[in-house]
């Protein structure tokens, strides 16, 4: 375990100590113990600049199942220390905020900052794990604790609906996302991905190649809101602002920008990754930016700008991808300013969305409302964060001197050189990408300007808010003012980061370019010459504007009145029809006796058994080693067999319960005589246990009577039940002669000569319970504890639902 | 039931008082001999069973004041625990230690750590039987 391990295991840590602060210091908002965390992992991460801005990395290992290639190893390269710091300073800046945003008398802190601890300890595992198991168990936990996050406020009805949606949405992908691991195991026997980039030249020959890129997007798209599975982002700004500004900026939904990044050495360079990733992404930039202009609320607009905006960065992974095409050489410089725009775009994202969640934040919590048509004036009013919103809006829509002017800038100049790429039938289709890339940009501006101007122009008219509307207290402030600070500081000097940050990311998505020693030419201006980038710009401005400024007679229109997007259609009739389907597969399977079950189940075992004892031509029987009986076992057998067939023409309950008492106790006695007393012993406290609580039950039990049953259905059952006995038979029987005939070692030969020596017991049994076969134990017991609860929610609770054990 | 069941009491006592002490020795016996957390808690358990069957329900549960479900959790943590502690020290999941100890009273004493797993299932295991049975026989509806 070495420190960045505890770096990802800390926030988990720190979580189960909520409760405990959030109960007994109760005069100290629970976020201070809180923001310790973040903050000194940003310090503890920062330490790692100097490495990896020198090409270094961190590899260490923990073995966690290393027999099946499953090991917590860490991995910090250029890349995931960009995201870890992200996690960690936005998580600073988001835990401060929400100190002042969330009230410590009526919201139920405890909550609120274990889940969202969870999910940064997610968020660093996700980023900072080599290997693809333990980063999907990461991943699934951050869609489990942000949909926790998002019904936060779980007593209304639309958190609960966006929570749920994410979770459906999200989750599936990350189920398609294993799929894609495992299909990748199988094509490399590793589960590294380190070790995958290795041997990346030989998996893009083979045929499972395509399903597993294909599986893995999925994960990446549906984590990341690319269209069509974009619709989970505006439902999930249900929850509580701080976390939209946490999750849905700069972390959560950036992992499908981390993995569609991270495996780009794996399956970059062929033209289905470009077409997919490049095309899903500019199609997610039009989608998200047209969208987000119908919007009326607030954090709507800036969910479908996250939408369009994580689509722009995703299309620059993709053309960025094109240079490992070209592999190293002079032509590849120019394609490489992708994945650089990619890059720095990220950054700029987090800080200037970042402060403009916060922002929208404040709005919603000092003046109780969101929607735009209602709002108005508020310039005067609140000061600072008109001034705050100013800057992340100028950003946002790329207006010069703010870092999303630099990264828009060089967004044109990534989408300018695809146009000019002559592989993967790019000679048709190139146009397309600056034409739509534009077209996107004119609405991201046209909303920005809307967003910006309804909310601090015009009149302020005070009947329509609720409370007394004033500036939020300063603490509130000083997040989105330290973000909105860095939105200028990266304007004005991007180089800050070339060196320290992009530069080491983009060596790490796309190795191997670069010769050694050599470090990618990243040098960022503000003013780069009359070119084509800028003459878009100024079009983007001023067509943009002429939209804005007759704003009025397109308002009406039907395409800008409808807010809801029409892929939700889909989604909820999608809903509609998963229910009713499985409730028809249900109702087939589940009939609510106890019998059909048993029936299923052991036709099933019977089938199976049978089959592979037959396709192995395994039966066998051998007479010649089999051991003498001796008469009392005669007798023991008879009397189980009469015990056992006698049960059928039982016709009192009592009887039978006593009936099936005897069945076990001589069962227990065979277990006697066959030298097991661990099983006997077992056996006949069980059988006491059982034949107590059937008693006990037995006062409520229906009296026994005659059914009448139809000779087809006895047929049924006798042909079941025989079968059951004929196969299990067979199977011991054919075991047993295989063991002599086939010279094989059998298992308890291991336990037999290890037991004493690697686990210190003498008893096989226990040793075997609690040493060799732990981890069964354990979880059958975590299953009895399931089933004991089970027990106690249907009897004791009659739950109707709703209520807690 | 109203009627005052001298022998059946007295005898339930002493009864009892040998099956726990017999259940405590199965369970410390159980690395050598037959015995072991599965089996010293199902004999716990039926050692309360009987006391149960015998004496009425408010009387044993002023006796044994326990909530069987925190006992069936802390007998999980327990288990767990123990297994997470081995990963903390740099081995894998349930990595077993054990050694031979002299310590006073006992003489040479063979501790491993597979007994605090071993309680952590002894532990679940009388809490599962006691909670199913006990939920069963109180509900009176």
């Amino acid at each position: 375990m070495t420190s960045l391990h505890w770096a990802i295991l800390a926030p988990f840590l720190l979580a189960i100590l909520i409760p405990f602060f959030y109960k007994y210091v109760r005069q100290i908002h629970t976020g201070w113990f809180v923001l310790v965390l973040p903050l000194s992992l940003f310090v503890f991460f920062l330490q790692f600049l100097p490495i990896t801005s020198n090409g270094g990395v961190i590899h260490e290992t923990v073995p966690w199942v290393p027999s099946l290639g499953i090991n917590f190893t860490v991995y910090l390269d250029g890349l995931s220390l960009l995201f870890a710091l992200l996690i960690s300073g936005i998580g600073s800046l988001v835990v401060l905020y929400s100190i002042y945003y969330l009230s410590k008398k009526t919201e139920s802190l405890n909550n609120f900052y274990v889940y969202l601890l969870m999910f940064m300890g997610a968020m660093f595992g996700v980023v900072i794990s080599d290997n693809l198991i333990v980063l999907y168990v990461f991943w699934e936990l951050t869609s489990l604790a942000s949909s926790l996050l998002i019904s936060y406020w779980f007593h209304r009805e639309k958190s609960t609906y966006g929570a749920q949606k994410s979770m459906l949405i999200t989750v599936f992908g990350g189920f398609s996302m294993l799929g894609g691991f495992s299909l990748l195991y199988v094509m490399t026997g590793t589960f590294s991905i380190r070790e995958i980039i290795e041997v990346a030249d030989v998996i893009v020959t083979s045929p499972l190649f395509l399903p597993a890129m294909i599986l893995v997007l999925l994960g990446a798209f549906t984590k990341s809101a690319q269209f069509p599975f974009h619709i989970w982002l505006p439902d999930a700004m249900e929850a509580p602002t701080p976390v939209s500004a946490y999750l849905h900026s700069a972390t959560m939904v950036k992992a499908g920008i981390y993995l569609v990044a991270r495996l780009t050495p794996v399956f970059g360079g062929v033209a289905e990754w470009f077409w997919l990733v490049a095309g899903f992404g500019i199609v997610t930039l039009c989608w998200g930016s047209i969208s987000a202009v119908r919007q009326k609320d607030l954090k709507s607009i800036l969910a479908f700008s996250t939408i369009s905006q994580l689509g722009l960065i995703m299309c620059l992974l993709g053309l960025g991808s094109a240079s490992l095409y070209y592999g190293y050489g002079t032509d590849t410089t120019m394609y490489t300013t992708a994945t650089l725009a990619a890059i720095f775009h990220l950054i700029n994202h987090a800080t200037f969305k970042g402060s403009l969640f916060m922002t929208v934040g404040i709005i919603d919590h000092e003046t109780g409302t969101r929607d735009i048509r209602k709002l108005g004036g508020l310039m005067s009013i609140m000061p600072i964060t008109f001034t705050i919103s100013l800057i992340g809006v100028a950003s946002m829509a790329g207006l010069p001197p703010f870092n999303g002017f630099l990264s828009k800038e060089m967004f044109f100049t990534g989408v300018l050189n695809a146009a000019t790429l002559d592989i993967f039938n790019m000679e048709t289709w190139g146009l397309l990408f600056p034409v739509l890339a534009w077209i996107a940009s004119v609405f991201t501006f046209l909303y920005c300007m809307i967003m910006f101007f309804q909310t601090f122009t015009g009149e302020f008219k005070e009947e329509n808010y609720d409370r007394h509307v004033h500036e939020a207290p300063i603490g509130m402030l000083i997040s989105p003012i330290i973000l909105g600070s860095l939105v200028i500081i990266f304007g004005f000097f991007p180089n800050l980061l070339s060196y320290t940050l992009i530069e080491p990311a983009m060596a790490a998505i796309l190795p191997g370019l670069l010769a050694p020693n050599e470090t990618f030419y990243v040098n960022i201006y503000m003013w780069h010459g009359f070119n084509t980038e800028l003459f878009m710009t100024i079009g983007v401005i001023v067509v943009g504007t002429l939209f804005f400024l007759s704003m009025k007679k397109w308002a009406k229109t039907a395409i800008y009145l409808r807010e809801r997007d029409p892929l939700n259609y889909v989604y909820d009739h999608s809903l509609v029809w998963l229910v009713k389907g499985s409730t028809k597969v249900t109702h087939i399977q589940m009939t609510g006796l106890l019998r059909d079950y048993f029936a299923y189940m052991i036709t099933f075992l019977v089938l199976m058994v049978g089959y592979t004892l037959y396709r192995y031509n395994a039966f066998t029987i051998d007479t010649v080693n089999v051991a003498e009986i001796s008469p009392y076992m005669w007798i023991l057998t008879f009397v189980f067999i009469a015990a056992t067939l006698s049960i059928p023409f039982i016709n009192h309950r009592i009887t039978a319960i006593i009936v099936v008492g005897i069945i076990g106790f001589l069962l227990a006695l065979f277990f006697v005589v066959f030298r097991a007393p661990d099983l006997a012993l077992t056996q006949l406290l069980i059988e006491t246990v059982m034949v107590v609580l059937l008693l006990l039950a037995f006062y409520h039990l229906p009296e026994l009577r005659k059914e009448k049953f139809t000779p087809r259905f006895k047929m049924t059952n006798a042909v079941i039940s025989v079968a059951v006995g004929v196969v299990v038979t067979l199977t011991a029987l054919s075991a047993y002669a295989l063991s002599h005939t086939n010279n094989m070692n059998p298992i308890s030969d291991f336990f037999v000569e290890n037991s004493y020596d690697l686990a210190g017991g003498k008893n096989m049994v226990n040793v075997i319970l609690v040493d060799f076969r732990g981890l069964d134990t354990l979880l059958e017991v975590l299953v009895l504890g399931i089933a004991a609860l089970g027990v106690v929610t249907l009897i004791k609770l009659r739950m109707t639902g709703r209520e807690d054990v | 039931m109203k009627t005052n069941n001298v022998m059946l009491h007295t005898i339930t006592r002493i009864v009892t008082f040998i099956i726990l002490l017999f259940s405590i020795y199965l369970f410390f016996a159980g690395h050598n001999n037959p015995g072991g957390g599965f089996i010293g808690g199902l004999m716990t358990a039926s050692a309360l069973l009987l006391m149960y069957l015998t004496f009425d329900m408010t009387t044993i549960k002023k006796a044994l004041p326990f909530n069987f479900t925190h006992i069936i959790a802390s007998g999980l943590l327990i288990a767990i625990l123990t297994g997470v502690t081995s990963m903390l020290l740099g081995y894998p999941f349930l990595h077993q230690f054990d050694d031979y100890f002299n310590l006073p009273l006992f003489g040479e004493v063979h501790l491993a750590t597979a007994l605090p797993f071993d309680l952590g299932i002894y532990l679940v295991v009388v809490g599962i039987a006691l909670l199913i049975i006990l939920t069963i026989g109180e509900d009176d509806k």
